[in-house]
């Protein structure tokens, strides 16, 4: 009985809010926001192309002994061809298809990548590991050192993937944004808000949905090289279902539509939850919350219901974010 | 609808979301586990059932190794004699348990190649008990052995039929709350799931689990029931559970003129939420039921088939056959398909369209809730099996053609068959991969579906 440590737990919420996994999630949910924000494609099987780019890019490294730059495209292309195979047969068809295709194939990919079939290519339930070593050349910074400032210091191992990947977010919302004003994605946005107008005016819907899903889809594949970079380490059983829904509560977080919003989603949102599950902690190991009711093991689980009813709460009274506008969604399965 | 008021509304739908997330945790806490009394231990024993005689033969020599959750080695060896392996463990809490598959005696292999860990729930001053499914011969190892003899294409007919006969139970009322309202339902694996836990939790804890004052009266009450009244009080929960999502959920969603999107994007948020709890009450071990469970194969013809997939298989098509005719005979049936067919007609006919989708939730639930149970007799019982058959209804689903009743019948039955069948080739780990296939070659070649109406639907 020491007390609960807040000075901790306020440090943890400060650090996590920026780690990787804040970016790896940002930069998850603008792939997202390409989908569904700009064009309203419901896309349930995120985590899928999370997967997919970083099992593309390890095995680009571990099978064919490719370099660290090569095997970032062996992601990127990996991507696309999984926006391919999901966009083409349901993009023509209602929303709704899209996103029982999408769900359904981000949970393959995970059963394929862990399968004993497979265990040759993808080394099963293990993951792949080797992949790390051109990466580690790379990293300027000392492993063993801390970098930061303050609350934010983080090892120098992990320092490089953060910062790779905050400047591919800061990159790909630039891109994002600029593609947004272009005539491009006046077209996406149209066909979100009306798309038999936007036929009527001699678009070509399905061609520029199916941009716009490779686009978002190849945005997921660099979270998951990030994500692997990060942790030295490609495991199946990280990409779990409800994983993609993460991404789409920090979407919601911030405001479906909106350029900034996964930033501001994903810093929220790991704050939120480092906070919770720190604060869920101390209270079990100070005998706060009796063993009875839960063990530490559980709070984990905790978190998955309040990601749950926030994003159903999100969703059916403020869509629009924490800080958006009602206006800029209008959103209908078509 | 009059008297609607947004606000209103709004408050109510929170309200409600907040008591269903109550009741259900209620649920959580006073949800007990199963007892076994002996030292802190870790124990398994393995047995795998000879496809002649029938009997149950321990497997001996199997390397087995117990470690904490963060990879701590606290007792490896092998089976005995018995196919028993016991380790002591410190104190009570999570183990997991890996068996090494490269020990396996030839001709014996796990049921699921994917289950070689095992985590194991320690209660205090008692034995976690680790279970492996084994299976004799070349059933799992694919292309090997025997080959493709007519024996086995019917074996994998008959165990497909009955897989698609479950799966249809459950589409069925995912097809029809699509037909009537636009919705899919990403939770209605859930409610297959809350069928089979609502059914083991009475097969164990009798009424006496819900309603504490009943501990000491005999045993349909006090202590644990018989399965199959279990099994008719979780589908009348079932049932409940679909009334309660559309009164209380859906119904003011409706109201509310939230879009489809929204109301997807809610089940998805409720799907993961009544999981997660439903892994915080049952934990992640997968458990059986207590009745029924150890059946020795009744040979018929060509097919070995035990006797509770036999009933459970003969009651769903009595059930599915019933769930036809009262499509086709009754006025209330006959409105549900008006209402699936063409909302806007029926509802100008006379049809009080939200008392059909009330009934379709309800039903709907009721039929997952059944189908759960039988699921849950025919393999295990677990908190995440909802989630992953959810993909299978699905293919069925849209196989059949999304909104109608009988083409997710048709399609739960093809994708079951279909699956079965393909581990001729496949392996058995990878039969739901042919699953997607399935989905998304039937939405290139026919988008709507083998009984659906060839329109635009883009």
């Amino acid at each position: 009985m020491t007390g609960i440590d807040w000075g901790f737990i306020l440090n943890q919420t400060l650090a996590r809010s920026l780690d990787l996994n804040a970016a790896v999630y940002a930069l998850a949910a603008v792939g997202l926001n390409v989908h569904f924000g700009y064009a309203g494609l419901l896309n349930f099987g995120q985590v899928g192309f999370v997967a997919v780019g970083a099992y593309g890019m390890g095995l680009a490294i571990t099978l064919w002994q490719t370099g660290p730059f090569v095997a970032v495209l062996m992601g990127i292309g990996f991507a696309v061809v999984f926006a391919l195979l999901l966009g083409i047969p349901t993009l023509r068809l209602r929303a709704d298809y899209l996103a029982i295709v999408t769900i359904a194939a981000a949970e393959i990919v995970r059963l394929l990548a862990r399968s004993t079939a497979l265990r040759d290519v993808t080394r099963g339930a293990e993951g792949l590991n080797e992949f790390i070593g051109p990466f580690r050349e790379l990293n300027p910074f000392n492993p063993s050192l801390l970098y930061g400032i303050g609350p934010f210091q983080y090892r120098g191992s992990q320092f490089f993937a953060i910062v790779i990947g905050w400047v591919v977010t800061l990159i790909t919302l630039l891109l994002v944004w600029q593609l947004m004003r272009s005539p491009w994605g006046r077209v996406v946005k149209a066909i979100r808000e009306d798309e038999d107008a936007a036929r009527a005016l001699g678009k070509n819907a399905y061609w520029y949905k199916l941009q716009a899903l490779i686009l978002g889809g190849v945005i997921g594949g660099l979270a998951g090289m990030v994500l692997a970079i990060g942790n030295a380490t490609i495991q199946p059983d990280f990409f779990v279902a409800p994983l993609t829904f993460f991404f789409w509560l920090v979407l919601i977080l911030g405001g479906v539509g909106r350029v900034w919003s996964p930033v501001v989603g994903s810093v929220i949102f790991w704050a939120l939850i480092t906070f919770m599950r720190n604060l869920g902690r101390a209270l079990v190991t100070e005998g706060l919350i009796p063993t009875s009711i839960m063990d530490t093991s559980q709070i984990d689980q905790i978190q998955f219901w309040i990601v749950g009813i926030a994003l159903a709460l999100l969703m059916v009274f403020r869509p629009q974010g924490i800080f958006g506008s009602r206006e800029e969604m209008a959103l209908d399965a078509r | 609808m009059s008297g609607w008021r947004p606000v209103a509304d709004r408050r109510r739908v929170a309200q409600w979301i907040s008591v269903v997330a109550l009741v259900v945790t209620a649920f959580v806490t006073f949800a007990p586990l199963q007892a076994i009394a002996d030292g802190e231990a870790v124990a398994t024993r393995l047995r795998v059932k000879d496809p002649e005689t029938g009997e149950r033969n321990p497997v001996p020599d199997v390397r087995i190794v117990v470690t904490t959750p963060d990879g701590e080695v606290l007792g490896e060896g092998t089976t005995d004699a018995e196919g028993v392996f016991e380790t002591p463990v410190p104190a009570a809490g999570t183990y997991l348990v890996e068996l090494d598959p490269t020990t396996l005696p030839e001709g014996v292999s796990l049921r699921n190649p994917d289950r070689v860990v095992v985590e194991v729930e320690v209660l205090e001053g008692q034995t976690g008990r680790a279970i492996f499914a084994l299976v004799a011969g070349d059933a799992v190892q694919v292309g090997e052995g025997g080959g493709i003899t007519l024996r086995r294409v019917a074996q994998l007919t008959v165990e497909g039929l009955k897989l698609g006969l479950f799966l249809g139970m459950a589409a069925i009322g995912l097809s029809l709350i699509f037909g009537t309202t636009g919705l899919v339902n990403f939770s209605h694996g859930e409610m297959v799931t809350w069928g089979m836990l609502m059914a083991y939790f009475f097969n164990f804890y009798g009424l006496a689990g819900a309603f504490g004052f009943m501990a000491g009266w005999p045993a349909p009450f006090g202590a644990g029931m018989n399965l199959i009244f279990a099994a008719v009080i979780a589908t009348a929960i079932g049932a409940a559970t679909g009334y309660a999502f559309d009164r209380w959920i859906f119904a003011p969603l409706r109201r509310m003129g939230a879009s489809l999107i929204a109301q997807m994007v809610v089940t998805i948020g409720m799907s993961i939420v009544i999981r997660y709890m439903f892994l915080f009450a049952f934990r992640g071990t997968p458990r059986f039921f207590k009745d029924y469970t150890a059946q020795s194969g009744l040979q018929l013809g060509l097919v070995e088939i035990t006797p509770k997939d036999l009933i459970t298989g003969v009651l769903s098509i009595l059930i599915l056959v019933g769930v036809g005719l009262f499509l086709q005979m009754t006025q209330l049936g006959k409105a549900m398909r008006a209402v699936s067919d063409n909302r806007d007609l029926a509802e100008s006919s006379g049809i009080d369209v939200q008392r059909v989708i009330r009934f379709v939730w309800t039903a709907g639930g009721a039929l997952a809730a059944l189908g759960g149970v039988f699921i849950g007799l025919s393999e295990q019982v677990s908190w995440n099996i909802g989630f992953r058959i959810l993909l299978l209804i699905f293919a069925g689903v849209v196989l059949g053609g999304l909104g109608t009743a009988y083409g997710a019948l048709v399609g739960s039955l093809l994708v079951g068959v279909g699956i079965q069948v393909s581990t001729l080739f496949v392996p058995t780990e990878l039969k739901n991969v042919g699953a997607l296939v399935v989905l998304i070659l039937a939405l290139v070649i026919r988008p709507q579906g083998i009984l659906g109406r060839a329109e635009r639907i883009g």
